[in-house]
């Protein structure tokens, strides 16, 4: 074979033992208990493409962010190429890559990193321009740098729209990672697709990773909340 | 790489030729007798993926459009309308058609119902977001003007919030045209077929159908772009 072999070409239903349920396809809560461990490893794998991804992403697009806050133009062409970028089918991506990264999670990461700027640089440039105009005049006005500005005025005020950024990438990257083991990365993905028919297998490893979207979710709206302290006394 | 990294004998260059010969060029298939690729075959597979999706999403839009319009119009369901789209991102589109696959049955049907259920929460999100984002002014002019409830969704309402549906509608297309790609596993040809059947099309027709794809997707989002240019009213147009 040739430099990209892929882990599909050796698909191949693998051996199950197990009674008529299993034999069948069917939903066997007894397989499911006793095969439990063949899901820890793509699971591991699974979280640590979305944090790796989403982390490199989040630096990527916060640097990226501060350029174009302190430009002014480079905002809509970064915006138009995320957006373009997204548009690019993750399998598609995933497999363009491979010849040129090889089979490894390190070309599944770029892909997902890539991902990641749409909701993030959107997100963060959002959160700094939505801050009213009149709250950097009065920063100004009491004596503060345009630095002191931005890192004691706008950030904190961007920090609501920043974290919504960050859950909705995070989803989308749980989702994405998904199909990562196009790329050779494994994951849920993986498990999914190695025994398709099975549902017993489709429910533990799709919901395995609907559990850890919804995980990573609650993390980030726990997150807001403590960083919006002013919104819960509006609330209340 | 496989085999340690260590199997460079193809220069990456080479295997982005022979992908792109694959496109246009029929080839004889790895598990030999049969020509594949070629562009009759890109064509008539990619001719099958842009009906899957088209169907998909015209049907989603019959759904969600009047529902998303509806509920935005009285001003009720924003739980609904918001959180299917949250509900939708969470579940991993490869869980969804394995679903499917395993519990509903394969056929084009069923994928293209699949991908219906995929295509809708954007769809419905997106157009609510828009109706609620109509000030509530220029709704009152219309009352006041004499409109009759449907003619303030359908001239009012509607015209306001095409920026916000056509947005729903890329990121519809986007994951249907994505999603479209896992067609064969549940037996229906599409742009996935030289992907998922690597063995018959080997690695040159994976990358083929890779650029092909991508490719298309881009033309999709592009031609979806111009049209919302042409469908905002002029006023609305900054």
């Amino acid at each position: 074979m040739s430099a990209l072999a892929l882990p599909l070409a050796q698909l191949e239903i693998r051996s199950r033992t197990g009674g008529t349920c299993v034999s069948e396809d069917g939903f066997c809560p007894g397989w499911i208990v006793d095969n439990l461990d063949r899901y820890v490893q793509p699971l591991l794998e699974h979280i640590y493409l979305t944090v790796i991804s989403v982390a490199v992403g989040f630096a990527i697009s916060f640097a990226l962010a501060l350029l174009a806050h302190r430009s002014g133009w480079l905002t809509a062409p970064v915006t138009a190429l995320t957006s373009v970028l997204y548009t690019i089918p993750s399998i598609a991506l995933f497999l363009i890559l491979v010849p040129v990264t090889g089979l490894t999670a390190l070309t599944a990461i770029i892909a997902l990193v890539a991902y990641t700027q749409v909701f993030l640089f959107r997100n963060i440039i959002n959160g700094l321009v939505n801050v009213p105009e009149e709250t950097k005049d009065a920063a100004r006005g009491m004596g503060l740098t345009d630095r002191q500005v931005l890192w004691r005025v706008e950030m904190p005020l961007a920090v609501p729209e920043i974290l919504a950024g960050l859950r909705i990438a995070t989803t989308s990257t749980v989702n994405l990672a998904t199909l990562a083991f196009f790329a050779g990365a494994g994951g849920l993905g993986a498990q999914i697709f190695q025994d398709i028919t099975f549902r017993s297998n489709v429910v533990v490893a799709g919901g395995l990773a609907i559990l850890l979207a919804a995980l990573f979710d609650l993390i980030f709206l726990g997150g807001q909340r403590v960083a919006t302290p002013w919104r819960r006394a509006a609330a209340t | 790489m496989a085999a340690g990294g260590g199997d460079m004998s193809m220069p990456i260059a080479s295997l982005f030729t022979d992908a792109i010969r694959f496109i246009f060029v029929p080839q004889e298939s790895v598990t030999g007798g049969v020509q594949v690729g070629g562009i009759g075959e890109i064509s008539s597979l990619t001719a099958n993926h842009l009906v899957l999706s088209a169907a998909a999403i015209a049907v989603a839009c019959v759904i969600a459009l009047p529902l998303g319009l509806w509920l935005g119009h009285v001003g009720k369901g924003e739980f609904l309308a918001i959180s299917v789209s949250n509900v939708g991102r969470a579940v991993p589109t490869l869980a969804l058609i394995a679903f499917f696959i395993a519990f509903v049955g394969i056929g084009f049907f069923n994928v293209l119902l699949a991908l219906i259920l995929l295509a809708i929460p954007p769809l419905l999100t997106n157009t609510y977001v828009g109706v609620r984002g109509v000030s509530p002014d220029a709704v009152d002019a219309a009352r006041g003007m004499g409109m009759s409830e449907s003619q303030i969704v359908r001239r009012v309402e509607l015209p306001l919030a095409v920026r916000s549906i056509f947005g729903g509608l890329q990121l519809s297309a986007v994951s249907v045209v994505a999603t479209a790609i896992l067609g064969p596993l549940a037996s229906v040809d599409t742009l996935g077929t030289p992907i998922v059947s690597v063995n018959v099309y080997g690695q040159a027709g994976l990358l083929g159908a890779a650029i092909v794809v991508a490719a298309l997707a881009i033309l999709v989002y592009l031609v979806l772009t111009a049209l919302q240019r042409a469908a905002t009213p002029a006023g609305l147009k900054a």
